[in-house]
């Protein structure tokens, strides 16, 4: 049966499949319910598995992750829904002062198995705090994932894999991929590791890694670098953290350069990690520095100059052919 | 032109009616030892009020003792409970073994009363990973929150959950403080739990003091127990000094929460008596000896040792006995806790994962070969 979804539906597939299978999953957030969420992920759930498990919550951040908390000490699986990443800065201490530390404070007697949603990324024009990327507050937190898709097969075995995770998952789903990709995907459940980097290109010249919506935007570079004879290599890191080093090493091991992309501000994010892995593990592999493209250490800017701001192909192209230079 | 000022509502006559909603704070013994409610105190049978005087006499010794381990260097961060027995005791009290406890820093006695030991308190003071052992041994209590207010939302979720399961006769049980009522994690718990009407008890107990903060410098609410009232919750005050007023009215609202009615809320009036912390605070600082002093009067002991006497049921000598008899064993769990295993930073990264990740099994190695040498 075909089965070609949408990134969004793709998540929505694999929430449906949880939701079967483990009869302790909830679903809870603001607007999740009747209306299926504000981008429809969670379209249809309510009506099929009923508000006992799918259901609205009173709108604040704190206590819809702080109730996850609780509702885990209760043998529940929650899988709530942040709107917004950037309404996730309400909530911070239910994550990184709570849920994250739980396992190392119970001596790996008890878990938290939590998957936050969130949507996150520029590019469509929102309000303020619905575009940010701010995975970079959450890489450094000891005890949680930060994972985030880049194509509907991906999002789908992903989302699987973080709900049947017995840890806390900050799962970044990317609003600007949510309708602009459909894929052909398996239509039974499957998972995708929540810690493995993926090539999704081979190449031999040059390795890109980019996560997210920039994936998309390194392979158009290597499609048209392609046209020169020109091999880039393009990895999706998927895993913001941990930081899946051993595919990144056997990329570069192989093509000597390499570029790291991302959407959010340079300051000590997910590729900043993935410099200084490299610098501290695999420097001697590399035959030219570092090449870094990132957001500007700027405020995410007012919607109507977000192109003006937001990495590009053409940015990662040029510095691609900066890094080919040396 | 001039507007006539005219008068679409009167918020300054709300304000001023806007006066406590509730009776005033229940009683049973006054503090000169006086029945004021003879119909509540004939409730209770001899056995029990020994047994609640007991109780207040164990708070009173483990803060006497721990003070003393504290002055000799031998444990870390304690919240002293002195002069809070009343509250602490009549709510753990009311508390059933099958309810969840989610305490603060200074709850560590009902935490004990719950299930939790002596010396795992000591350890949490410490500060040794043994401390939350009895979480293993299935205790339905959390951890001693130190985010003062993140309690109220994890208890929230906890409550829901137990509706969920459809346990019958369980509760959520939280505490937090007079300054924990002003964190925003108070309002949006009271308002989660109340919201899906799930069964839990929220207890304030207003000691007077937030660190050097004073209970009117944290709001111009006329008390704690209407907070609740913009969510739906009702509230009452108790007089905290009284451990069968505090304990009476725990219990009633535990009824309430228990029976499907909604959440309630509870707030126990008392005084912290002693410092903050052991760290340092000198309360010196901030109050003065005369305010202390009417409450030092109303001292939980004094009250219904009084009556306990006057009823032939207590004695001096046998409080006396009892407290050395408690001193003696926490003396011997304070040894139990010294004697906990060396902590290693590799059972630490081990613990930090189901599955570690590839940074973090790379570090347990590293330390691992560094706690083998």
């Amino acid at each position: 049966m075909a089965n070609k979804l949408t990134y969004i539906k793709a998540i929505t597939q694999g929430l449906d499949q949880v939701l079967q299978d483990d009869p302790k999953t909830l679903i809870f957030g603001e607007d999740v319910g009747k209306n299926g969420g504000v981008f429809r992920t969670t379209e249809g759930l309510q009506d099929k598995y009923g508000e006992d498990r799918v259901f609205d919550t009173p709108l604040a951040e704190s206590g819809i992750l702080g109730m996850s908390i609780g509702l885990s000490l209760t043998g529940w699986r929650p899988i709530p829904e942040i709107q917004f990443m950037g309404f996730t800065m309400e909530a911070v201490d239910s994550v990184v002062g709570q849920m994250s530390r739980n396992r190392f404070r119970m001596s790996g007697a008890k878990s938290m198995p939590i998957t936050i949603r969130t949507p996150f990324g520029g590019g469509t024009h929102t309000a303020e705090l619905h575009g940010d990327s701010l995975e970079n507050l959450f890489v450094g937190v000891p005890g949680l994932r930060v994972v985030t898709p880049a194509n509907p097969y991906d999002a789908k075995g992903m989302i699987i894999s973080a709900v049947e995770n017995n840890d806390p998952v900050l799962f970044m789903e990317n609003l600007k991929l949510y309708r602009s990709m459909r894929d052909e995907i398996p239509a039974e459940k499957y998972t995708v590791p929540l810690d493995k980097a993926k090539v999704v290109r081979e190449g031999t010249d040059i390795t890109v890694v980019a996560y997210s919506a920039e994936v998309n935007e390194a392979l158009k570079v290597a499609d048209k670098l392609a046209k020169e004879n020109i091999s880039v290599e393009v990895i999706d890191l998927r895993s913001l953290s941990p930081i899946d080093d051993a595919t990144i090493f056997a990329s570069i091991d192989k093509t000597h350069k390499v570029v790291i992309v991302q959407e959010a501000q340079k300051m000590a994010g997910a590729g900043a990690q993935v410099a200084a892995d490299i610098a501290e593990k695999d420097i001697m592999s590399l035959d030219s520095p570092i090449g870094c493209v990132a957001s500007p250490d700027s405020v995410f800017p007012f919607a109507m100059a977000e192109n003006d701001w937001l990495p590009n192909a053409d940015d990662i192209e040029a510095k691609v052919r900066d890094i080919l230079s040396y | 032109m001039s507007a006539k000022k005219q008068q679409v509502v009167d918020f300054a006559k709300i304000k001023s009616t806007m006066s406590d909603p509730y009776d005033k704070p229940v009683q049973v013994i006054d503090e000169n030892g006086k029945i004021v409610n003879q119909e509540l105190f004939d409730s209770f049978s001899d056995d029990e009020l020994v047994n609640f005087m007991e109780k207040m006499v164990w708070e009173r010794a483990l803060h006497e003792q721990t003070m003393s381990f504290s002055k000799q260097g031998r444990l870390g961060f304690y919240a002293p409970t002195y002069g809070e027995e009343a509250s602490e005791m009549g709510i753990a009290l009311a508390m059933k073994d099958q309810d969840y406890l989610f305490p603060a820093y200074r709850d560590i006695p009902q935490l004990i009363q719950h299930g939790a030991t002596v010396k795992e308190g000591f350890l949490w003071s410490k500060g040794h990973y043994q401390c939350y052992d009895y979480v293993r041994r299935g205790v339905r209590a959390w951890i001693p929150q130190i985010i003062i207010g993140a309690q109220y939302v994890q208890s929230a979720g906890a409550a829901l959950g137990i509706k969920k399961n459809g346990e019958k006769d369980t509760v959520a049980y939280v505490f937090t403080g007079d300054g924990g009522t002003s964190q925003g994690d108070f309002y949006e718990g009271i308002n989660f739990a109340s919201a899906f009407q799930a069964p839990e008890v929220f207890f304030v107990q207003d000691n007077g003091w937030a660190i050097s903060v004073p209970r009117k410098k944290q709001t111009a609410a006329k008390t704690l127990a209407q907070k609740g009232v913009a969510s739906g919750v009702p509230g009452t005050q108790v007089d905290g000094m009284d451990i069968l007023a505090t304990y009476l009215v725990a219990k009633a609202a535990r009824e309430f929460a228990a029976a499907g009615n909604g959440p309630a809320l509870v707030e126990t009036l008392t005084y912290r008596f002693g410092a903050h912390s052991s760290a340092g605070d000198d309360p010196s600082r901030y109050r003065t000896k005369e305010e202390e002093k009417p409450w030092f009067d109303r001292d939980p002991l004094i009250r219904l040792r009084k009556v306990l006497t006057a009823k032939k049921l207590w004695s001096q000598d046998k409080e006396d006995k009892l407290t050395a008899q408690y001193k003696d064993q926490f003396k011997q769990d304070m040894k139990d806790a010294e004697a906990a295993p060396e902590q290693k930073v590799s059972k630490f990264l081990e613990n930090t994962f189901e599955v570690p990740t590839p940074n973090v099994a790379e570090q347990i190695k590293e330390y691992q070969a560094k706690e083998s040498k």
